[in-house]
């Protein structure tokens, strides 16, 4: 099953939107609880990073009975480090967006530890594309 | 819709003589477990929670609450009724609570406890609890919020509150109390009057492998209609009734909206009314609440002041409690004797989810049926009216990939299929009479 969304940077009223739906559809599959649970801590991760620090995006998800793909793809600036942005507690989000709650440098690293497959591409000037796959069993 | 063969104990049920098929309740169940079939609502048993607002909402009293028949409480010699505070706020206050325990006492019972007796003493515990739990804490005080995280919020069930309500804590102390006088267990009748639906079924089969103490519940509406009588009866008092009422402000408060958020120590938010407390339990599942402690959520407004089986205006029984409230003292004298007893036996074991199969148990196959309802509901209107007998074009959508209903269940297609000449009149006639019954087109006289 495939499903996609549209993200637009710095919308962050509707922040959380794609993952609270992957939740419900999840929900209804009677997925286990806990696997539900990290897929929605990183993709709400990933969603608020393109909200928070591209221009807008999308999300492809690919449900079947072995698991879920998340494909994130946005313009926006790009990771000039990745090793430094995959480091807890290091965060490039400006002032504003850390008042709001945001920014406290987990993104990437929460990420990762929630999926079982989590690949990054990014061109700087141009846009990052994640990859994140949970598997359901 | 098939009904499943029914694997909880459940407090509500449909008198089919009496509903008249007028789909309000199908539009305000949280859970969709409601469906209007031959003209009657069906309840999806696996689905309900026992929250009642289907009984709030019903035009004509079809929907009937499965509690005890009052005439059990003769069966045993020493008849205890367990009491809430919000039992007294259903009267005006020139009616004395001392009239009201005789008049309870003339009913048949030998004693009369508060139940909120025990939140003295369960105040400490919850407070021990919460600093050592996953937070939030959600209390396990409203049944139909337990239930309703059961069903809808599977993966929020280890953040409920493990330790048992009130009611049961009281229950426990009567049983001990009865025990240590020699009374035989046999003997002794504990009865709880209760304003909530929800209870009914927390009492019968309750959560967290636990078994109640309790022998009975008594609807309120039913027994405030019996005591309100007997009151303008003005019947003479013959029998002589024990009055428990050791009750501090706490206890009274309890119930009401804040009254349990405002001892917990930490962040607390108290959200009452089922709409609010379903939002909230989405943001919680979304990770997007950060830092709260302790959440007290309540199924109806007001609290238990605003109770299914409550009989007058929730705002002015809330007064009521609040004004009690006032006359009363921080703790109460029995406080140390449930200290005694309270910690060992109040924590309950893990809580369950209760799963909705809403597709399929077998995952490859709901997602198959998943991707068939969401192309459906491409086909439907959207407005979710209500007139195929599910309570939104969703719902219809999953009937139909699940062989429940029918797509000419839809009104709108079945207008397409008419005008494209795919259905005669005749057969659409046939599927509204199937839906909302036979003799639906026949002027009615109210």
């Amino acid at each position: 099953m495939h499903l996609e969304f549209k993200v637009e940077g710095g919308d962050f009223s509707n922040a959380g939107s794609a993952s609270s739906q992957i939740k419900r559809v999840l929900k209804q599959l009677n997925i286990d609880p806990s696997v539900i649970k990290r897929v929605v801590v990183a993709l709400y991760e990933a969603e608020v990073n393109i909200v928070a620090h591209a221009y807008r995006g999308r999300i492809d998800a690919y449900i079947s009975s072995s698991g879920i793909v998340l494909k994130l793809e946005d313009e926006g600036p790009g990771i000039p480090d990745v090793g430094k942005a995959m480091t807890k507690g290091f965060s490039t989000a400006s002032k504003e967006v850390r008042e709001m709650g945001f920014g406290a440098g987990m993104g990437l690293p929460n990420i990762s530890d929630n999926s079982d497959v989590f690949t990054i591409d990014t061109i700087v000037g141009k846009g990052t594309s994640l990859n994140i796959e949970i598997k359901f069993r | 819709m098939k009904l499943e063969q029914t694997t909880y104990n459940r407090a509500l049920e449909i008198v089919n003589d009496i509903c008249i098929g007028c789909s309000h309740c199908m539009k305000v169940c949280p859970t969709e477990a409601l469906r209007v079939s031959e003209g009657k609502a069906k309840i999806h048993v696996d689905w309900c929670i026992d929250c009642g607002e289907c009984y709030r909402e019903c035009p004509t009293r079809a929907i009937r609450v499965m509690d005890d028949d009052f005439s059990r409480i003769f069966n045993y010699t020493h008849r205890v009724l367990l009491v809430p505070s919000v039992f007294y706020a259903q009267f005006s206050d020139n009616i004395t609570k001392k009239r009201i325990n005789d008049i309870i006492g003339e009913l048949g019972f030998t004693e009369i406890c508060a139940v909120e007796q025990s939140i003295d003493s369960l105040i400490e515990e919850e407070n021990e609890y919460v600093r050592n739990a996953v937070k939030p804490v959600i209390s396990s005080f409203c049944p139909a919020v337990v239930r309703l995280v059961q069903v809808r919020f599977p993966s929020l069930v280890e953040n409920i509150m493990r330790l048992l309500p009130p009611i049961e804590i009281t229950a426990q102390y009567y049983k001990r109390k009865y025990a240590e006088y020699g009374i035989p267990d046999q003997e002794l009748g504990i009865f709880y009057l209760t304003p909530c639906i929800g209870k009914i079924a927390a009492v019968k089969s309750p959560v967290g492998g636990y078994t109640s103490p309790i022998n009975g519940v008594i609807n309120m509406d039913y027994f405030y209609n019996k005591v309100y009588l007997a009151y303008k009866q003005k019947i003479p008092v013959t029998k002589e009734v024990v009055v428990n009422n050791a009750i501090s402000s706490k206890g009274v408060l309890f119930p009401t909206t804040g009254g349990e958020a405002r001892l917990i120590e930490g962040k607390t938010l108290s959200i009452d009314g089922m709409k609010n407390v379903i939002d909230f339990l989405e943001m919680l599942e979304n990770e997007e609440v950060d830092g709260v402690d302790f959440l007290e959520l309540r199924a109806c407004d007001q609290s238990c002041a605003g109770g299914i089986l409550s009989h007058r205006n929730r705002f002015l029984i809330a007064e009521s409690m609040r004004n009690y409230a006032s006359t009363l003292g921080g703790e109460h004298e029995l406080v140390s004797d449930y200290k005694k007893h309270c910690s060992a036996v109040i924590h309950m074991e893990k809580i369950e989810p209760r799963s909705m199969v809403k597709y399929d148990k077998d995952l490859d196959l709901a997602i198959v049926k998943m991707e068939k309802a969401r192309e459906l509901r491409r086909l439907f209107p959207g407005i979710d009216c209500g007139a195929c007998g599910a309570p939104s074009c969703e719902a219809l959508a999953e009937d139909v990939v699940k062989e429940q209903a029918d797509i000419n269940d839809c009104i709108f297609l079945r207008t397409l299929y008419e005008k494209r000449g795919e259905l005669s009149l005749e057969e659409a006639v046939k599927i509204m009479e199937s839906i909302w019954g036979k003799d639906r087109f026949v002027k009615r006289n109210y």
